[in-house]
């Protein structure tokens, strides 16, 4: 049996998640083949409803990046971001998944090597859950 | 503004447990400003809903997420009549009015609160909403400078502070300022301070209970 | 007279007047109000029995000052604001009345959020001020609250009321004051005093508005049984501020309880210097069997006899 890869979605700041994946690109930096990312104008801009979409699309795994503390392009979008997903943890346990599913990370734009770490942390992570509930249920629909 | 809060997930999940096709409905109103029945929150739910359903099993749930202007004004909710055909419940996420004119426009839906209506208030910070007003039917605010002892202080004392402030501080609650105090200060900066000595008779309480709910009606724009 | 009742005939011949504070039982034996009453009789002139302070369940007020009466003490009731609307207060009272209690104390009472059962939904029909109000006009111009006449004799309360005389801001406190004696009040019992000197200044204000000559004012004095009371008091008591020096001798004392009877004495001796003071009210909360060694050094024992009591 292949061993489980799993899906995760990125939310990337542009300010500084989106621009150190790119750096971990140039440098060559090898970073797990499940992430999605989707680059944002800021981690404030995550609402909780498109991370609930990408779980109920079948993603087993969201982080959401953005910048260091007192970074944020828009003064506090980092901080906002990461109240929610703190609230959403808590829904997620609610809704039957695991809240580590689920994580923030703050990082800037010169920290291509620690995107790559996050990115195999996170994936690791989520590895040893298993895929999401919600996708085996889509692949068997 | 009413000011409202979510009940939590679980609860609405096994109030709606034995639907298959339920409607979300928020308001655009009071609940929406304080961030706890509008679209975003009508949206988030719904999804929210779903989810739970496909992780936990059972038959496949389908929601509608709706927003209306305002739950509690009839003809706003008139427009809903089509879409909510075949819908088996809904989930208001108005304030204790839109819920129960919700229910009383569709007679055939059954319908669940999706919040609980806490207070006539406002915010005072970001994610931050205090009290201002019991809705008693008869307002003393030109005694008191514009603060409310009824809703302000614990007691509800008409006639001044109790004994137990202490630093200006609440005794009940040291979170909050002695209302009286605040009375006194803003009545001593008007030159007012004669107004404390007014001895406030007992509040009449028929015009905040009425018997039974209260009405009113005003024939000068009566329809 | 108000009421004839024994404290308002001893005031009014100008006795320097004791009551103390009887605190009813958590449970529905009156065992303990008959032996603190027992404790008490011929040491004080009347005894408060407080109406679930603190907002704890105990025995009514009512009933357990009929438990004094048989007793031979004097009682006064207290009736609070938190847990009756003015339909049961005016019915409690009637009934209050007709078992022979003359002396009743009107307060707001304290919050349910700090007592025993917070879930409590806090009544506040009334607050105290239109609490005595109500009472004063059932006295003297015997119609109910609402305005309707009663159908027979009238409950003659002697009414008190309390006061916190280092609250802040003192002019507050004193406008308040001055409408509880518009509204009623006969007699004033303060919360216990610790800062003679905010004391002092306080008596001064009352006597400036002429409060002194229109209601009798009754010093409370608590003693203290140990140094971490008076901590704990002092840090946790809404309204109470007890002077380092007075909590340092408590510190320091050998015996602290001596130590607190001591200062209760000279605080009663240093009152009763104070013009416009017109007796004492002692507050032993949970040590009320220390009432009469407090009374005897502070010079106050025997107390006054009334040729007869009046006719109950």
């Amino acid at each position: 049996m292949k061993e489980f890869e799993p899906i995760i979605v990125a939310f990337c700041c542009h300010y500084c998640a989106y621009a150190a994946a790119d750096l971990a690109g140039s440098l060559r930096l090898e970073y797990p083949p499940g992430i999605r990312i989707v680059e944002v104008p800021c981690s404030g801009r995550v609402e909780e409803e498109l991370i609930l979409k990408a779980f109920a699309e079948g993603a087993d795994g969201v982080l959401v990046a953005g910048c260091l503390e007192g970074d944020c392009h828009f003064q506090k979008g980092n901080i906002r971001a990461r109240k929610r997903v703190e609230h959403l943890r808590q829904l997620l346990k609610e809704i039957g998944l695991e809240p580590e599913r689920l994580a923030m990370y703050h990082l800037s734009s010169a920290m291509g090597r620690r995107f790559a770490e996050i990115a195999w942390e996170m994936a690791e992570k989520v590895a040893g859950l298993g895929p999401s509930p919600l996708r085996r249920r889509t692949r068997e629909g | 503004m009413i000011v409202a809060k979510p009940k939590p997930f679980p609860f609405l999940t096994e109030q709606l447990r034995p639907y298959r096709k339920v409607a979300v409905v928020g308001c655009e109103t009071c609940v929406a400003v304080c961030l706890a029945g509008g679209e975003r929150e009508v949206r988030r739910l719904a999804q929210a809903l779903e989810l739970e359903r496909r992780v936990r099993g059972g038959v496949e749930l389908l929601t509608l997420p709706l927003t209306v202007k305002r739950q509690c004004e009839y003809e706003y909710l008139e427009p809903l009549r089509e879409t909510l055909k075949g819908v088996e419940a809904a989930v208001s996420l108005g304030c204790g009015v839109g819920v129960q004119y919700l229910a009383a426009a569709f007679p055939e839906l059954w319908v669940v609160p999706g919040l609980d209506t806490l207070m006539a208030g406002g915010p005072t910070a970001l994610g931050v909403w205090e009290e201002y007003c019991r809705l008693c039917g008869e307002c003393l605010l030109h005694l008191t400078g514009g603060i409310c002892p009824l809703t302000r202080c614990a007691k509800g004392l008409l006639n001044g502070p109790c004994g137990g402030a202490s630093e200006g501080r609440c005794e009940v609650n040291p979170e909050v300022p002695c209302a009286w105090i605040l009375i006194y200060e803003r009545l001593r900066r008007f030159g007012k301070e004669e107004l404390l000595r007014h001895l406030t008779p007992p509040k009449n309480w028929q015009l905040a209970q009425g018997r039974g709910p209260r009405k009113l009606v005003r024939e000068e724009v009566r329809g | 007279m108000k009421s004839g009742s024994r404290l308002e005939r001893l005031l009014s011949q100008g006795e320097f007047v004791v009551t103390a504070e009887i605190g009813p039982p958590k449970h529905a034996s009156a065992e303990p109000l008959i032996r603190k009453a027992r404790l008490l009789k011929g040491y004080v002139d009347a005894a408060n029995v407080t109406d679930c302070q603190t907002a704890v369940v105990r025995m009514a007020s009512i009933p357990a000052a009929v438990h004094l009466l048989r007793e031979g003490v004097e009682p006064v009731i207290q009736m609070t604001c938190r847990d009756r609307n003015r339909i049961a207060i005016q019915a409690d009272l009637l009934g209050a009345y007709s078992l022979g209690i003359r002396n009743l104390l009107c307060l707001t009472g304290d919050h349910p959020a700090v007592g025993d059962h917070p879930e409590a939904k806090g009544v506040f029909d009334l607050d105290a001020v239109q609490l005595l109000d109500m009472v004063r006009r059932l006295r003297d111009e015997k119609v109910f609250q609402s305005g309707v006449p009663l159908k027979g004799p009238e409950p003659r309360f002697f009414l008190g009321a309390a006061e916190n005389p280092c609250g802040a801001p003192v002019e507050l406190r004193i406008m308040r004051l001055a409408k509880k004696v518009e509204a009623g009040a006969d007699f004033i019992q303060t919360q216990c005093v610790f800062d003679l000197e905010c004391f002092s200044r306080w008596m001064e204000s009352v006597r400036e508005e002429g409060l002194d000559r229109r209601v009798y004012i009754l010093a409370g004095v608590t003693p203290l049984k140990s140094a971490r009371m008076a901590q704990y008091m002092h840090e946790n008591v809404p309204g109470i501020s007890i002077p380092e020096e007075i909590r340092e001798r408590m510190a320091k004392a050998s015996d602290s309880q001596e130590e607190g009877i001591a200062i209760a004495v000279e605080t009663i001796q240093a009152l009763k210097r104070i013009p416009g003071v017109a007796g004492v009210h002692i507050m032993a909360i949970a040590w009320e069997e220390v009432v009469p060694e407090i009374v005897r050094r502070a010079g106050l024992f025997p107390r006054p006899q009334l040729p007869e009591e009046t006719d109950r």
